[in-house]
């Protein structure tokens, strides 16, 4: 390797310093959440964690405006079933735009391309009148169902089946007797696996964070989503701010976990796609 | 963006390997089956995805609201008014506003991160996660931070400026400077998720263009601009793109940076109401207006159209003629 590319103690102090402005909002929210009510008056303002952790986690739940137990149920349902139907179904989709020959094959790709680029959430008018009709509103169907499948979820696997799926594999399992179900099932879903594991985390978080669309058509407060709870705890009347960045924190927290078990597969899957995109 | 379709000749099923009982059956599976599987997506799509954006066309030329129960045609009557209505193109120039605060910084942080990342570093794993992590926190739980780090009296942020000297800024309530405290937190979580794009990018560049550079006498920083960047054109604009359809449908982040009476209006003012928060006041709580709400998104629609248009054209002029040094590269 060549002089050019050697990291010089500045490019690591000029990491530290992207890093360290990456990493604060978070480390402080959580110092707020585990400290007492007064900690937002105090200057300087407090920059480690105190022991008020519990005190706040057993008041939001008690708060009766937020209902944030119910958003953190709700949210999980949400982005659970979402991330399960997304990922099955843009693995079928993607092995047979990768791997089935059919008339219109490139043509419907397009299509699926084209559709992310649309900006579908400038459709939530319709949609809310369609939720209307279906008696969907303020019911978690009205977020699932809207988000069952993506476009860059079938793009996505698509791509990885075309290079990670051998057409030897297929054809053994063809001769072996296998239909095209089950070729699927046995031979290529299990093949997509650590596609289907990035795409899997990345539908999950942003499903989790999604807030205009459950915003729009979740009106009773009563069954917020994680993050519709958080807006009522940031609009309400009296601001405990410990109390609000304590659910910032918790709602935050699955998305942390996620990130710090997965983090190099999420990091390799948005560079690939930026490779290959 | 390029796509490559594949070219090569899909697995057929081998004649003869199937008995001769199943024979129609698996022509039938071999015929049906992909269309079987990606009905879902369109399907779906259609119903939920196209089908909204489409009618939100045909409801915007009606007088429509939740409780009429008639909803007259009227043409062209919502668009017209919707030229002449003050707030509308008040929420237009705070969209664009800090479209353009956000996004130029931005990607000129990424692109300087991206070289940073790009060198043989220690940890290298450790330091692209914390780049990225922004990118992976809750934008509700974020911007309700943010709206307190950029407080008045108590935020850190006017804390630091008076640390040096400075006037405490009133973040909320001026107009320009919620523009930038929202911007930075569209920053904030957008900077390092760009950065690793352009550094996918950056490391499909052949190293020996570098070499060949260097001997001909160009230092690190012409090396950076007169390769890096002309070779990283497509990934860039691809960038912009994806900002532009973003950023000029902020909606969360200015939304949850306000509190108290009204925040759908993004300050007493409207300070720093995006166009996506005025469609959603006049569509839903309170107005309830879907024709005039319908109009709004249209009118956002052509906005993102025209805007990634113009950008697209820009950086293809800039730095030279497109493609004549990706060529030489590929």
């Amino acid at each position: 390797m060549s002089r050019l590319w050697r990291a010089s103690p500045l490019t690591y102090l000029a990491l530290v310093a992207a890093a360290g402005m990456s990493i604060f909002p978070i480390w402080w929210m959580f110092v707020v959440a585990s400290r007492s009510s007064d900690a937002m008056g105090q200057l300087p303002p407090p920059i480690t964690p105190g022991g008020n952790l519990g005190a706040n986690i057993s008041r939001l739940f008690d708060n009766t405006d937020a209902y944030f137990l119910t958003g953190l149920i709700n949210s999980t349902i949400v982005a659970g079933t979402v991330t399960v139907s997304v990922v099955f179904f843009a693995s079928l989709a993607g092995f047979a735009f990768a791997k089935l020959r059919f008339r219109g094959r490139n043509a419907l790709l397009l299509v699926v391309i084209a559709t992310m680029m649309v900006p579908t959430q400038l459709g939530v008018i319709p949609l809310y009148m369609l939720m209307t009709r279906l008696n969907w509103n303020d019911r978690l169907p009205a977020v699932i169902v809207p988000a069952l499948v993506t476009g860059f979820g079938v793009f996505m696997m698509r791509q990885y089946a075309g290079q990670a799926v051998s057409d030897e594999l297929i054809e053994a399992a063809r001769m072996d007797g296998c239909g095209t179900a089950r070729t699927f099932l046995h031979v290529v879903l299990p093949a997509l696996r650590p596609a289907a594991a990035v795409l899997g985390l990345l539908t999950f978080m942003t499903t989790w964070n999604d807030f205009l669309w459950p915003y729009a058509v979740l009106n009773d407060p009563a069954n917020p989503t994680v993050q519709l709870s958080l807006r009522a705890l940031s609009d309400g009347y009296y601001q405990d701010m410990s109390q609000v960045f304590t659910g910032t924190a918790i709602a935050t927290l699955p998305l942390l976990l996620v990130f710090v078990l997965f983090g190099r597969q999420i990091i390799g899957g948005i560079m690939e796609g930026a490779v290959k995109a | 963006m390029t796509v490559q379709l594949d070219a090569r000749p899909p697995v057929a099923p081998a004649p003869g390997s199937h008995r001769q009982s199943s024979g129609r059956l698996s022509r039938l599976d071999t015929r049906l089956s992909p269309y079987l599987y990606i009905a879902p997506f369109f399907l779906l799509f259609a119903v939920f995805g196209a089908y909204p954006l489409v009618y939100t066309f045909w409801v915007s030329l009606h007088d429509w609201d939740l409780l009429g129960t008639d909803h007259p045609f009227v043409g062209a009557e919502n668009y017209t008014q919707l030229l002449a209505d003050v707030d509308f193109w008040h929420a237009v120039v705070n969209t664009l506003g800090i479209f353009v605060i956000s996004t130029v910084p931005q990607l000129l942080a990424a692109l300087w991160l991206a070289n940073l990342l790009n060198r043989g570093l220690r940890a290298r794993t450790g330091w692209r996660m914390a780049v990225l992590v922004p990118n992976v926190t809750s934008t509700a739980a974020v911007a309700i931070v943010f709206g307190v780090l950029f407080g008045r009296e108590f935020g850190m942020i006017n804390w630091l400026l008076d640390l040096v000297g400075l006037d405490p800024i009133a973040w909320k309530s001026d107009r320009v400077a919620s523009w930038v405290a929202i911007s930075a937190m569209v920053d904030w979580r957008w900077t390092g998720y760009n950065a690793l794009i352009l550094l996918a990018a950056m490391q499909a560049i052949p190293r020996d263009l570098y070499e060949a550079a260097a001997i001909d006498g160009a230092n690190r920083v012409r090396q950076f601009w007169s390769i890096t960047v002309p070779l990283l054109k497509p990934t860039i604009i691809f960038c912009v793109i994806v900002a532009t359809i973003g950023g000029l449908q902020l909606f969360t982040e200015p939304r949850l940076f306000h509190s108290g009476t009204n925040p759908i209006r993004g300050g007493p003012l409207r300070e720093s109401q995006t166009v996506t928060m005025y469609m959603f006041e006049n569509a839903f709580a309170p107005h309830y207006n879907f024709g005039y709400g319908s109009a709004v998104a249209w009118l956002l629609f052509a906005l993102i159209a025209i805007v990634a248009a113009v950008n697209v054209l820009v950086l293809r002029r800039l730095g030279g003629g497109p493609g004549t040094k990706k060529g030489a590269a590929r």
